[in-house]
């Protein structure tokens, strides 16, 4: 992870990341963004469950593009709150959306195109705010926003950087093809004969991806269907600790600053109360050929 | 049979899942409306489906409770499991006929802002954002918002208009400025429900909540508040609509 970090995200990059929504979150890349102690990313996302509000308030961060940076489940996003209204660890632009423009920002990127036209956000103040969207015939034109890097997690990978993820996608494919790089960590490093097999799963195409990092319980406290739940307290704690700049510090501390990586973050955590125990597996589809 | 034991948030539950139709494509969102499409399935409304931004629809409720609908109990069984973009194409054919939005602010035209309390460029508070909600304030046939009434939420006038309501509050307002669907047709709060004309305008009380007054919510609201020419009380919540409440906390 230190590595993919280190050689794909630069500062002053444009990074993708909690592109599926809730679940899937990529939590242990980001804390990595942390400790190395990145400056000057701007962060493109759908809603960002919390790890943006980290990054944020980290000092990581010169601009935010997305639809909505909190926490899901506690409400607000308490470092992000800081940094609009106090400047505090430091003053971030915001480039508001809807979670349909920001997928369309990454489809126009994707497609190579400067702009896609959409009926949503008419009449919205969010037109006011955000100098990427305009208004003519009729349509609002959301400008397309290129990452340098998508971070995706995954339920598992080959080595060639081919995944497989099942469950919601949000806007995950999009930022993937947007993107100039994709860094997948996954649950599972696979045989490329478990993912070839199913050739349909396959997210992205490998052209694309840059790294492949194996970091089980990468997501948490996200939830990954077929692994893991969705640790409720761990946001509410979250929630409660980052309230103060002082409170976000010891959270920081423990969690990020004074972990050297992920196998040691979830020593800190009840693995196995998260663990999904009830499995249900598809049917397999037949790919035959002859 | 009503019972006279249960929580406003309940209430709020019981009232909302009413106005998803059987049959209904429903916006689900988050917190109470995920409740509020449970309540339904399992009273009036048996065959309405939900559609989650995330990327998921369903025919009926996860069977475990979801802090996020994102959790895995919300994918099991879905009847489509897909990108965010689908679920946004069925809301632009105007084929979803309902919405939930939460919000932080509302004003009498319905407008809600999740945004910015203040200046945008100094904000005394900084809301976490649209999410999905002015997509669906724009796209769905005809949505509803559940809030606390307190008279700081309840305003006047919005400072930001993140997801909009009727605007202006002048008739066709909406259809003027090019948004699809209808728009807001109720506020339900903790004291009352709100109503809207056919065609936009401005809030009335349409069902003042059972152990509150019509006074309180006056007291409690941010603008002159107007009063449906039949104004009843809110039927309180059903044994039946509490029990499916109650069995997902």
């Amino acid at each position: 992870m230190a590595e993919a970090i280190a050689t794909f995200v630069p500062d002053g990059a444009t990074v993708a990341m909690g592109t599926a929504l809730e679940p899937l979150v990529p939590f242990a890349a980001g804390h990595e963004m942390i400790r190395q102690g990145r400056r000057d990313l701007e962060l493109v996302g759908p809603i960002s469950d919390a790890l943006f509000d980290q990054l944020i308030g980290a000092g990581c961060v010169r601009r935010v593009t997305a639809a909505w940076v909190g926490n899901v489940s506690e409400g607000l996003g308490h470092c992000y709150r800081r940094a609009c209204e106090q400047g505090v660890p430091r003053a971030l632009e915001v480039h508001d959306h809807s979670n349909f423009s920001v997928s369309l920002a990454l489809w126009a990127a994707a497609w190579n195109v400067p702009s896609l036209p959409t009926r949503s956000l008419l009449g919205s103040d969010i037109l006011r705010t955000n100098p990427n969207l305009s208004v003519g015939f009729g349509l609002v034109h959301v400008g397309a926003v290129r990452p340098d890097v998508a971070v995706i997690h995954t339920q598992r990978a080959d080595a060639m950087g081919r995944a497989h993820v099942w469950g919601p996608l949000g806007i995950t494919e999009e930022a993937g093809l947007a993107a100039d790089k994709v860094i997948v960590t996954c649950e599972e490093l696979v045989d490329s004969g478990v993912i070839l097999s199913d050739p349909n799963r396959i997210l992205l195409p490998e052209t694309k991806v840059v790294a492949v990092v194996h970091e089980p319980g990468g997501a948490h406290p996200s939830p990954v269907q077929g692994h893991f739940k969705r640790d409720h307290a761990f946001y509410r704690d979250y929630a409660e600790q980052s309230r103060t700049e002082d409170g976000f510090a010891s959270w920081l501390k423990r969690w990020v600053l004074d972990v050297p990586d992920r196998a040691s973050y979830l020593k800190g955590i009840d693995v196995d109360a998260l663990r999904i125990r009830h499995h249900r597996y598809s049917a397999t589809a037949d790919y035959g050929d002859e | 049979m009503a019972t006279n034991s249960y929580t406003p948030q309940e209430l709020m539950v019981a009232v909302a899942s009413r106005e998803i139709h059987d049959g209904d494509l429903v916006f689900v969102g988050m917190r109470l409306p995920i409740l509020a499409y449970a309540v339904a399935l399992e009273t009036h409304a048996p065959n309405a489906r939900g559609l989650f931004e995330v990327g998921l629809m369903r025919d009926r409720p996860a069977d475990a409770f979801l802090g996020t609908m994102g959790d895995p109990p919300n994918v099991a069984g879905a009847v489509w499991a897909t990108r965010m973009s689908n679920t946004m194409a069925l809301m632009a054919q105007g084929k979803v006929d309902l919405g939930f939005i939460g919000g932080a602010e509302v004003d009498r035209f319905g407008n809600l802002n999740t945004s910015y309390v203040g200046d945008p460029s100094q904000p005394r508070v900084k809301l976490p954002g649209s999410g999905g909600g002015a997509d669906i304030a724009i796209l769905s046939r005809r949505w509803v918002t559940l809030m606390n009434h307190e008279k700081r939420r309840l305003v006047d006038r919005v400072s930001f208009i993140t997801s909009p309501g009727h605007g202006d509050g002048s008739r066709g307002w909406r259809e003027r400025n090019g948004l699809l669907g209808g728009g807001p047709v109720a506020i339900i709060t903790t004291l009352c429900m709100f109503r809207f004309p056919d065609g936009g305008g401005e809030a009335y009380v349409d069902t003042v909540h059972p152990g509150h007054t019509i006074e309180e919510v006056r007291e409690q609201t941010g603008w002159v508040v107007k009063v449906g020419v039949d104004m009843g009380e809110t039927p309180p919540p059903t044994q039946a609509e509490l029990a499916a409440i109650r069995k997902r906390q």
